[in-house]
C-alpha cells in the first residue's frame, strides 16, 4: 500500500464506544485516503455498523478523535453531515413516496434549487436504471431496486465521503455486481468510500485498503493481497484420473500432500499465475494427465482463524476451477 | 443551521407528510370518519333519549354534542400523528435524515404540522356534517373564529403530546395505544352528557379534567353562551403547557433514540 499523499479523508484515533456494560469499540484507529475505498471487514458483532454510525454522526462516541472530510466530529457535526452520504444496512428510502419523489426530497433537504433538484433526480434515475419505476411508490420495488434507489438518494448531495454499511448483503449476484460497478464509478469520480462487509471477495474486488475489525479492535490492515498473505491455507489442488497418474504426479511434486483414497494432491504455497505455471510444467515434463485443478485462496474464514483464532462461518467454500 | 434552512426543512417535511396521505389515505379517513360516525350515531340512535334528558329533543342534543365530537376528532387526529411518527421511526429513512445537515426538529415538526392540517380538515368535515343534521350555532363570526383558534391550539398541544408518545413507543402498536385514552376523555367529561349527571368520583373527575374546560369554552363560543373565564384560562394554560412539554419531551427522545 502506498502512503497517503494527501491529508486523510477520514481519521480515527482511539475510538471507543460502549452500550451499557458491553464494550463495542475498544480503541479503533483508522486512516482513509481521499479517493480510495476502505473495507471494514468483520463478523457480526465486531463493531462495523457502530463505527459507521459514529462516523456518520448517528451515535455519539465515548472517546477518541474523529475527523471526516476535514471536519471534527464533535465540534462540527453539521460540517460532517454536509460532506457525507450514508447508505445503511437497512433500506433508507421512503416507501410511501415514489422513486422520483424520494430523490427530489433529498434535493430539497440539500437545499438545492428547483431546476438543479430535477436535473440531479433525472440523471440518477437514468444512471441507476430506475426510469421506468420512477413514478411508482418505493414499497413496490424489489430488493435490488430499493438498494439502487437508496444509493441514488445518497448521491443527490454529491457527498465527498460515502459510508456503505453492508451494501450487498441480501442481494442476488447480478445486483451485487451492479453495486460493485457503481462503487467503482464513484471512486473514479474521486469519492472516498468506507464500506463494511462480511465478504472477503467484496473487499478483494473493491478495496484499496482492508481493515479487519474483531471484538472492537482493528486486528489487521493492509491491501487485500497483504492481508491474504498473512494467512496460510492457499494451495493448488490436483485431482488425478487413476492410480498410475497419481503415482506420476506424486513423484513429480514431492512436496505436495497426497491423499491416496481421493487421488488428490495439495500443493501448498503460492497460488499466483507463476506458481500455477510451475506446477503444470513439472506435470507436463512427467507426462501426467490431470483430471481437475482448483486454486484455493484464503477466504474470510482463513483470515479470521489466523487473526483471531475463531472462525466466522462453519461452512467453507473453495474457489471454482480455473 | 440558518433559520431560513430550518424553516425550509420543516416545510419539506410537512410536504412529505401530506404526500404520504396520497398513497396511504386510511389514517386520515379514520381521523375524519370516526367522529362523523359517532356524531350520526349519537344524534340518530341515542339523541332522542339523551335530548329528552337535557329537557328538550333530538335537535337540542345536536347543539349539545358538537363541541364534544370536535374534541373527539382532535384526539383521534393526535393518535394518527403518534402512529405516523412511530411508523416513520421504524424505517431506515429517519437514520438517513439524522445523518444529513438538516434542522434537527424538522422531522417531528413535519409530523405535527402535517397531522395538524389533516385534523383541521377533519374538523371542517365534522362541522359540515353537523350543519347538515341540524346544527344551528348562534355565535357571531368572531366567536366562530375564536372557537376555531382554540380548537387549533388544542389540536397542536395534543399533537405534540402524541408525537412525543409515538417517538417514545417501542413499536407502532404501542404508539397507537398510548394516546387512545385521549379519545375517551370527551366521554369522561361534558362532551356527550353533562358532568352533573354522572356518579360520585366520576362526576368530580369530569368536572375538573381539562377536556371539560375546553368543551365548555368551545360550546360557549359556538352557541353564544356566557364564556366562563376560568374554563377559558384553564384551556389556554394547559394547551400551552402540553404543547411546550410535548415538544421538549419529543425532541429529547428523538435525539436520544439510538438507531437500530
Amino acid at each position: 500500500m502506498n502512503a497517503p499523499r494527501h491529508p486523510a479523508a477520514i481519521t480515527v484515533r482511539g475510538l471507543r464506544k460502549a452500550f451499557g456494560a458491553t464494550s463495542v469499540l475498544r480503541g479503533v484507529d483508522l486512516d482513509v485516503a481521499p479517493g480510495t475505498v476502505t473495507a471494514l471487514l468483520g463478523p457480526n458483532g465486531a463493531g462495523k455498523t457502530t463505527t459507521v454510525h459514529i462516523l456518520s454522526t448517528l451515535v455519539a462516541p465515548d472517546g477518541g478523535d474523529v475527523t471526516v472530510a476535514g471536519c471534527d466530529l464533535r465540534a462540527d457535526p453539521d460540517g460532517v453531515r454536509a460532506a457525507i452520504g450514508l447508505t445503511g444496512q437497512f433500506s433508507a428510502v421512503d416507501g410511501l413516496l415514489t422513486g422520483e419523489d424520494n430523490l427530489l426530497l433529498m434535493g430539497r433537504l440539500r437545499h438545492l434549487g428547483k431546476a438543479e433538484r430535477a436535473r440531479r433526480a433525472a440523471a440518477l434515475l437514468e444512471r441507476f436504471d430506475l426510469v421506468d419505476a420512477a413514478r411508482r411508490p418505493a414499497v413496490t420495488y424489489s430488493g435490488g431496486m430499493r438498494r439502487r434507489l437508496d444509493l441514488a438518494m445518497t448521491l443527490v448531495g454529491e457527498p465527498a465521503v460515502i459510508f456503505l454499511d453492508e451494501p450487498t448483503t441480501g442481494l442476488d449476484p447480478r445486483s451485487r455486481r451492479a453495486m460493485w460497478d457503481q462503487v467503482r464509478e464513484l471512486v473514479a469520480d474521486g469519492v472516498t468510500i468506507l464500506l463494511t462487509t462480511q465478504y472477503l471477495e467484496e473487499a478483494d474486488q473493491l478495496a484499496d485498503q482492508v481493515a479487519v475489525l474483531d471484538d472492537g479492535r482493528i486486528v489487521a490492515a493492509g491491501s487485500p493481497d497483504e492481508l491474504k498473505r498473512l494467512v496460510p491455507g492457499g494451495h493448488i489442488r490436483l485431482r488425478l484420473p487413476d492410480a498410475v497418474a497419481f503415482a506420476g504426479a506424486t513423484a513429480a511434486l514431492p512436496d505436495a500432500r497426497p491423499d491416496d483414497a481421493a487421488l488428490t494432491l495439495e500443493v501448498h504455497g503460492g497460488t499466483g499465475a507463476r506458481d500455477l505455471r510451475a506446477v503444470l510444467d513439472r506435470l507436463d515434463r512427467a507426462a501426467v494427465e490431470v483430471d481437475a485443478l482448483t486454486v484455493h485462496t484464503p477466504d474470510l474464514d482463513d483470515v479470521f482463524l489466523a487473526l483471531t483464532g475463531a472462525p466466522t462461518r462453519p461452512a467453507e467454500h473453495e474457489e471454482g476451477p480455473r | 443551521m440558518s433559520a431560513s434552512h430550518a424553516m425550509a426543512d420543516a416545510v419539506t417535511m410537512v410536504r412529505r407528510n401530506l404526500v404520504h396521505v396520497r398513497y396511504y389515505p386510511t389514517v386520515p379517513l379514520f381521523v375524519a370518519g370516526i367522529p362523523v360516525l359517532f356524531l350520526l350515531l349519537f344524534v340518530y340512535v341515542l339523541g332522542g333519549t339523551l335530548g329528552a334528558g337535557l329537557g328538550g329533543g333530538r335537535a337540542d342534543y345536536v347543539e349539545y354534542i358538537v363541541p364534544g365530537v370536535l374534541m373527539f376528532a382532535i384526539a383521534g387526529g393526535a393518535q394518527g400523528a403518534a402512529i405516523s411518527v412511530a411508523t416513520d421511526l421504524a424505517e431506515g429513512i429517519v437514520a438517513r435524515f439524522r445523518s444529513m445537515a438538516i434542522s434537527r426538529g424538522a422531522v417531528l415538526t413535519g409530523h405535527v404540522v402535517g397531522n395538524l392540517l389533516q385534523s383541521l380538515a377533519a374538523l371542517v368535515l365534522v362541522v359540515a356534517v353537523a350543519l347538515a343534521v341540524g346544527f344551528r350555532p348562534q355565535g357571531s363570526p368572531l366567536r366562530w373564529l375564536a372557537a376555531f383558534g382554540v380548537l387549533a391550539l388544542l389540536a397542536l398541544a395534543l399533537m405534540w403530546l402524541a408525537v412525543a408518545m409515538g417517538t417514545a413507543a417501542r413499536n407502532v402498536e404501542s404508539a397507537s395505544n398510548l394516546p387512545a385514552f385521549l379519545m375517551l376523555l370527551p366521554f369522561l367529561g361534558s362532551g356527550f352528557v353533562p358532568a352533573e349527571s354522572m356518579s360520585g368520583p366520576l362526576r368530580w373527575f369530569a368536572e375538573v379534567q381539562p377536556f371539560t374546560h375546553a368543551i365548555e369554552t368551545i360550546r360557549a363560543l359556538l352557541l353564544d353562551l356566557p364564556l366562563g373565564g376560568v374554563a377559558l384560562a384553564a384551556t389556554l394554560a394547559w394547551s400551552v403547557a402540553l404543547a411546550v412539554g410535548g415538544y421538549v419531551w419529543a425532541r429529547r427522545i428523538y435525539e436520544r433514540r439510538s438507531v437500530r
